[in-house]
């Protein structure tokens, strides 16, 4: 080994480097990547299982639970399988509900991913800037739902919560501020050079590759493939909806920043035509424990690509199967490509730009002060008020850069 | 359903073992079963002829005395292509499909590990998902192996 001046890195399941156990071998000369051995599964709950071991209801949650991040899109596309096996229509207003939840999820998914694409390249103000403006599509998705990421709308028929008439309101504001804060970050991400040339020619994945190795969602739409599941084989209320499908030449991670963040703009066009559109009747039809026999396919864009799950039914109130294949697994392929003749600093930027999955849904924060006995929860605008005084104390004043977003969050 | 039902008299015209055996279940949604002997030739029409580029999944199936699996495939246009096939459970050996889809290594490796799948063609490397001390001949998604809690029989009290 030694002779020829290459040698094995171990990277992971366990590295600071990586948000999520997988583990990588890297065989490297130097600085340079000759190749990588991915070993995958360290997560593996045998959820597939567990499934055929429950009923569908319970099946719902469980399936929310495969992903922290993209939790509507999997109840989404288990749900509109089971629908089309059992026969149920779902009111069409059950499936406006669903996509404009859907298209929250992606907003928040993709400020998510800004925020660690930010902090992979050392730039964590940008990290801290799109998780703050985070916070507003989150707390608009708690108030819609009652939670931060397992929002547990779906149900076989339709969803369990209605849009009211008070929601409206807030959800215009709440797209209004994204939209300025993200047209910000499309102006940062054109301009900033640091990010440009941080960002291009790294990751590289050809459209050639991109097709040959299957790649999903953002990292091949970032290599030339027009590929969306939402336009291609519409599902809830897509097929009524006008919106465009986001693609890039560039190939590389600079391409998927500015494929995310101008998919954000189309998502904010999508809320709107939701609530433009949405019509008025009930939110779910009926569904008994049972479904009869039969087996569908069904697909879903989540943030990260194209998630799919097949269902076969087997007459009880058991599936038969469940399988399930979320976005990561077809572009984990990809990321051999990408890495390979590359430097090995490049690969913590170059795996977060398929942006793997992880999941947060803290609500409160636990302050422990030096003295043991001393402790605190704090709520989020106690929190927010308690950082602007911590500045302020610094001799930086954040309040007025804060209100407009206070105003939301309030 | 216009290119639906094209695609499927296309089928039926080159491979007369198709007969009765294709149904469109709904639009952009084709579902087909054939024996394993017919399956290389098929799989390699839809590819190359009929333009299904992507293959989604392969769902491993325990049917009892066999082991199905069905191929996902998937065109531009939003119609998949469902490929359903079964082999004997005592010789479950397949032929690998990655010189179409290098995609399919995983969903392949799911498959051996899940199912007790033999796939020809695969290169060497890691296994997936299980664990390396996994023990021989325990295959947790067929329909015999039971997981600890259903053994237990805990997981019925929950429903």
């Amino acid at each position: 080994m030694h002779n020829s001046g290459e040698f094995k890195l171990p990277f992971g399941p366990q590295h600071p480097a990586l948000k999520e156990p997988e583990g990588f071998s890297v065989a490297l000369k130097g600085e340079k990547i000759l190749g990588v051995d991915i070993r995958l599964g360290y997560n593996h709950r045998g959820i597939e299982k567990a499934c055929e071991e429950r009923t569908y209801i319970q099946d719902i949650y469980l399936i929310e639970r495969i992903c922290g991040i993209c939790s509507h899109a999997h109840s989404s596309c288990f749900v509109q399988a089971v629908e089309e096996i059992a026969g149920i229509e779902t009111p069409k207003r059950a499936l406006f509900i669903r996509t404009l939840i859907g298209e929250l999820e992606r907003i928040h998914s993709h400020l998510l991913w800004l925020g660690v694409a930010g902090h992979e390249i050392g730039f964590d103000t940008l990290l801290m800037y799109s998780w703050r403006d985070r916070e507003i599509v989150m707390d608009l998705l708690a108030l819609l739902t009652g939670n931060r990421v397992h929002y547990a709308m779906n149900t076989i028929g339709g969803v369990r919560r209605d849009i009211k008439g008070q929601h409206r309101q807030k959800i215009q504001q709440a797209i209004g501020q994204l939209e300025e804060r993200t047209k910000y970050y499309i102006d940062l991400v054109s301009n900033e050079t640091t990010i440009i040339k941080r960002l291009s020619g790294v990751g590289v994945l050809s459209k050639e590759d991109a097709l040959r190795l299957g790649a999903v969602g953002p990292t091949a739409r970032a290599s030339g493939v027009k590929r969306d599941i939402r336009c291609d084989d519409p599902y809830a209320a897509y097929g009524e909806l006008s919106f465009e499908v986001v693609t890039d030449d560039r190939c590389d991670v600079y391409g998927r920043t500015v494929v995310r963040l101008k998919e954000l703009m189309q998502s904010y066009a999508i809320v709107r035509q939701v609530l433009e559109l949405m019509p008025q009747g009930p939110i779910a039809a009926k569904f008994g424990r049972k479904v009869p026999a039969g087996e569908a396919f069904s697909r879903y864009e989540a943030p990260r690509g194209e998630d799919v799950h097949y269902i076969k039914a087997n007459g009880t109130d058991k599936p038969e199967r469940v399988k399930v294949r979320a976005p990561t697994l077809a572009n984990i392929q990809s990321v051999k490509q990408m890495l390979k003749d590359r430097y090995l600093a490049d690969m913590p930027i170059v795996i977060a730009a398929i942006d793997p999955c992880f999941s947060c849904t803290d609500r409160t924060i636990a302050l422990n002060y030096a003295h043991p006995a001393k402790k605190a929860l704090l709520s989020w605008p106690q929190l927010h008020s308690f950082s602007i005084e911590w500045y302020k104390k610094q001799g930086i004043d954040f309040s007025k850069l804060n209100q407009s977003l206070r105003r939301t969050s309030d | 359903m216009i290119q639906e039902e094209e695609i499927l008299r296309e089928l039926k015209s080159k491979f007369i073992f198709l007969e009765n055996r294709m149904r469109i279940s709904r639009q952009r949604r084709i579902f087909l079963e054939v024996e394993y002997s017919n399956f290389p030739a098929l799989f390699d029409y839809a590819v190359k002829v009929l333009g299904f580029s992507m293959l989604c999944a392969i769902t491993g199936l325990d049917e009892g005395e066999t082991l199905g699996f069905i191929y996902h495939l998937a065109k531009d246009s939003g119609i998949t292509l469902n490929i359903k096939t079964a082999l004997p459970k005592e010789k479950p050996l397949i032929n690998s499909v990655i010189n179409y889809f290098p995609c399919a290594e995983v969903y392949e490796r799911e498959l051996a590990d899940l199912f007790g799948a033999q796939v020809e063609g695969m290169p060497a490397g890691n296994r997936y998902p299980l664990t390396d001390d996994w023990p021989e001949n325990e295959f947790p998604m067929r329909k015999d192996w039971l997981s600890p809690q259903a053994q237990k029989g805990q997981v019925d009290k929950n429903a």
